[in-house]
């Protein structure tokens, strides 16, 4: 495979389609197909072949607007139809060449408008299970411009420029791991993707590796390319069987088109991917504990370090990097690390995918500059809180993020400013909540949730994580004191600088930032026995009134 | 040392042996213990105490190693599953938007709780962590497949239908 027949196969795409007078995108994504996408399809096909005319229709990945599903987008028109359903069909086949179907058309341009498109450009534009159609799309020209024209440094340098941060969490610069792997000693190394989406509440990188799984295997084959590794896992949770199976289809594509394998392209370069399933345990995300679920045992984290960067799979030098961070990779090759540094804030670069759900208006996947308020995403972009409720807090960062209040809405969304107000970037879970959450039985959800996924092996987390859940489910039920806040204030400080991985220490996050911004509603449960919510079962002031 | 010898198939069940055919895709090597049990409970539905032991000798990983996987993971079920199977999301945004109340339903609807399945073999209930369908929140499977925006009555209505088959 040289870069012309990359362009030929783009060629003949684009030949094949121009025998179509018009392209029906059909999304067929989670929400869209519990919708019946599925029947949508069948019945746009089924009118498209009586009606005669010229219509390619196209199944899709993740058009973002969930809320309004089932999507479907007509090309070259660019008509957006939501709430589509299979009576529908005749009608858009109809209205193909007319004028487009008023009462369908989807009126989300300010939705659009403040969003931008790098991780999700081809989404709602390629069928998943087709290589070429992601090749007609630029596809793997930024993994041939590497491996032909650039150096192993040069890459690392080209991500450097861009400022690239990891996108499951922490946001360690993506460089500077490469570097490490890059530098360590060794002919075996290996490059992990980690697909463990465990945070409830994220779905993009589902999203992605549903809806544009070549994107995640070419930033993969770069990155080895970059660090010098020969093979690669893929992660993924065994809750998303779809996931496998557009991977496993992907995987099966590229070594057929020779760019997984040996000597890719006619270079020295060997590389090719396996994927291992996950078993539900959230803890796996952490990376350590990914690892150790990779050589087949228990997903239990070790101290670090060595990092896995030194000392990963089997002891081998290994490169491990989320669902989007693998998928920006293409992007910023193709075309260059300062066009991805130009969008952004200072200290995060690029954009950043977030999955908009709970008590809002529109729920779906939005991809917006780092940089924008907050506000903008939820009042703007996410439509504000639905039926006449007042919003309350958002919550980023799944069970090792944090609460954020009505009144820090202005703060720009970017990895530290997130971290000022006492929440995380993660990987990019946004719950809306509004006057019917209660707040303190929002932090007893997340602690219950950590209590048990904690995997057992360091004290402060197993057994601080108990303790926690214990003293909540007191304040919930109306058996609180004022004592059992301040132990509860004293254990997060514990655990949170006691344990051993990232999900003991930052399992107190859901506790300290409601504590912080909503003290006022653990201080009702407790003194006046009253969940201002109306969501807390108050055993113990229903006692004192029988 | 004498090469080793993996053990003959617990049974003539064909299904013994797209588990085995998993185990030497990766050569018997150890790492495969976790590939292997996903084979064993997608063919079965459940992994009995048979299957962790055929695993863990053809695999040389010692009983007791093999049993902490499969009870460290989630995914892996040691019991039978019911003849169908409602799960519900406790994820975040179904949480946000009500699945407690779904899931107590369906506890008293059934008298059991999350994990079991009913006397007579029908309903297995679970919860799941998240599906990621958040967007269409509160979500349930029933079995396996997503349904989004779910009422208590949608939930009920489904059960009894199993309830009479």
């Amino acid at each position: 495979m040289t870069i012309e027949e990359l362009e030929q196969i783009a060629e003949s795409v684009r030949l094949e389609n121009e025998k179509y007078d018009y392209e029906v995108n059909v999304c067929m994504d989670l929400a869209c197909a519990s919708q019946g996408a599925d029947k949508l399809r069948e019945a746009l096909t089924k009118a498209a072949e009586a009606s005669g005319k010229k219509v390619l229709i196209r199944r899709t990945g993740c058009m973002g607007p969930c809320s309004s599903g089932p999507l479907v987008r007509v090309d070259p028109e660019e008509v957006l139809y939501s709430h589509v359903n299979a009576s529908h069909a005749e009608k858009i086949v109809d209205s193909l060449g007319g004028k487009a179907i008023p009462e369908l058309q989807c009126d989300l341009n300010e939705h659009f408008d403040k969003q931008v498109r790098v991780v999700l450009e081809n989404a709602g534009h390629i069928d998943p299970e087709k290589i070429d159609d992601y090749i007609s799309r630029e596809g793997y020209k930024a993994l041939l411009t590497a491996l032909i024209e650039m150096t192993p440094n040069g890459v690392i340098h080209r991500i450097t420029e861009s400022g690239l941060r990891g996108r499951g969490g922490s946001g360690y610069p993506t460089a500077l791991k490469w570097g490490t792997v890059a530098k360590a000693g060794g002919d075996l190394k290996y490059v992990v993707c980690n697909g463990d989406e465990g945070d409830p509440g994220a779905f993009m990188d589902r999203s992605v590796m549903e809806g544009d799984p070549h994107r995640v295997i070419e930033g993969m084959a770069i990155a080895a390319y970059a660090v010098g590794a020969s093979k690669g896992f893929i992660y993924v949770r065994a809750e998303y069987p779809v996931a496998v199976a557009r991977l496993t289809t992907a995987l099966r594509e590229a070594r057929r088109r020779g760019l997984l394998g040996s000597n890719i392209c006619g270079t020295t370069f060997n590389f090719d991917v396996e994927i291992r399933l996950g078993a539900g345990a959230f803890v796996c995300g952490e990376e350590t504990a990914l690892l150790a679920s990779i050589e087949g045992r228990r997903g239990m984290p070790r101290p670090r370090p060595p990092y896995p960067a030194v000392a990963g799979l089997w002891g081998k030098p290994t490169l491990i990097n989320n669902v989007e961070t693998y998928a920006n990779i293409a992007p910023i090759i193709r075309n260059g690390g300062k066009w991805f540094a130009s969008m952004g804030s200072e200290r995060s670069k690029g954009s950043k995918v977030f999955a908009l759900t709970g008590k809002i208006n529109h729920t779906g996947l939005v991809e917006v500059p780092m940089g924008i308020k907050l506000r903008e995403i939820i009042e703007v972009i996410g439509g504000g809180v639905p039926d006449g409720h007042t919003f309350k807090a958002v919550q980023t960062g799944g069970p090792s993020g944090g609460c954020i209040p009505a009144e820090m809405l202005d703060i720009g969304v970017s990895y530290d400013g997130l971290m000022k107000v006492g929440s995380i970037m993660g990987s990019g879970g946004m719950i809306v909540m509004d006057d019917t959450s209660c707040m303190v039985n929002v932090a007893r959800f997340f602690v219950e949730f950590c209590m048990s996924e904690s995997c057992g092996k360091c004290i402060p987390c197993r057994a601080g994580t108990a303790q926690m859940h214990t003293l909540l489910t007191r304040i919930c039920t109306g058996e609180g004191t004022m004592e059992d806040l301040e132990l509860l204030e004293e254990l997060c400080d514990t655990v949170k600088s006691a344990s051993l991985c990232g999900l003991g220490q930052t399992s107190p996050n859901p506790v300290l930032s409601t504590l912080k911004y909503f003290r006022n509603e653990y201080i009702e449960h407790i003194v006046h026995k009253r969940c201002p919510a109306g969501v807390c079962n108050m055993k113990a002031a229903e006692e004192v009134l029988a | 040392m004498p090469a080793f010898t993996p053990p003959p198939l617990p049974s003539d069940d064909k299904r013994w042996k797209i588990v085995n055919g998993t185990m030497r895709k990766n050569g018997f090597a150890r790492h495969a213990l976790i590939e292997t049990l996903h084979t064993v409970q997608s063919s079965f539905g459940y992994l009995d105490d048979d299957a962790i032991r055929f695993v863990a000798h053809s695999l040389r990983v010692p009983l007791s190693q093999a049993y902490g996987v499969v009870t460290f993971y989630h995914y892996f079920s040691l019991r039978p599953p019911g003849k169908h199977t409602v799960t519900i999301c406790a994820g975040t945004a179904c949480y946000i938007k009500g699945s407690d109340k779904l899931t107590a339903a369906a506890e008293k609807r059934l008298g059991i709780v999350p994990g079991q399945t009913t006397k007579d073999g029908k309903i297995s209930l679970m919860a799941a962590r998240c599906v990621g369908a958040c967007s269409r929140a509160p979500v349930m499977l029933c079995d396996g497949e997503v349904m989004g925006e779910v009422t208590g009555e949608q939930m009920l209505e489904q059960l009894e239908r199993w309830a009479v088959e």
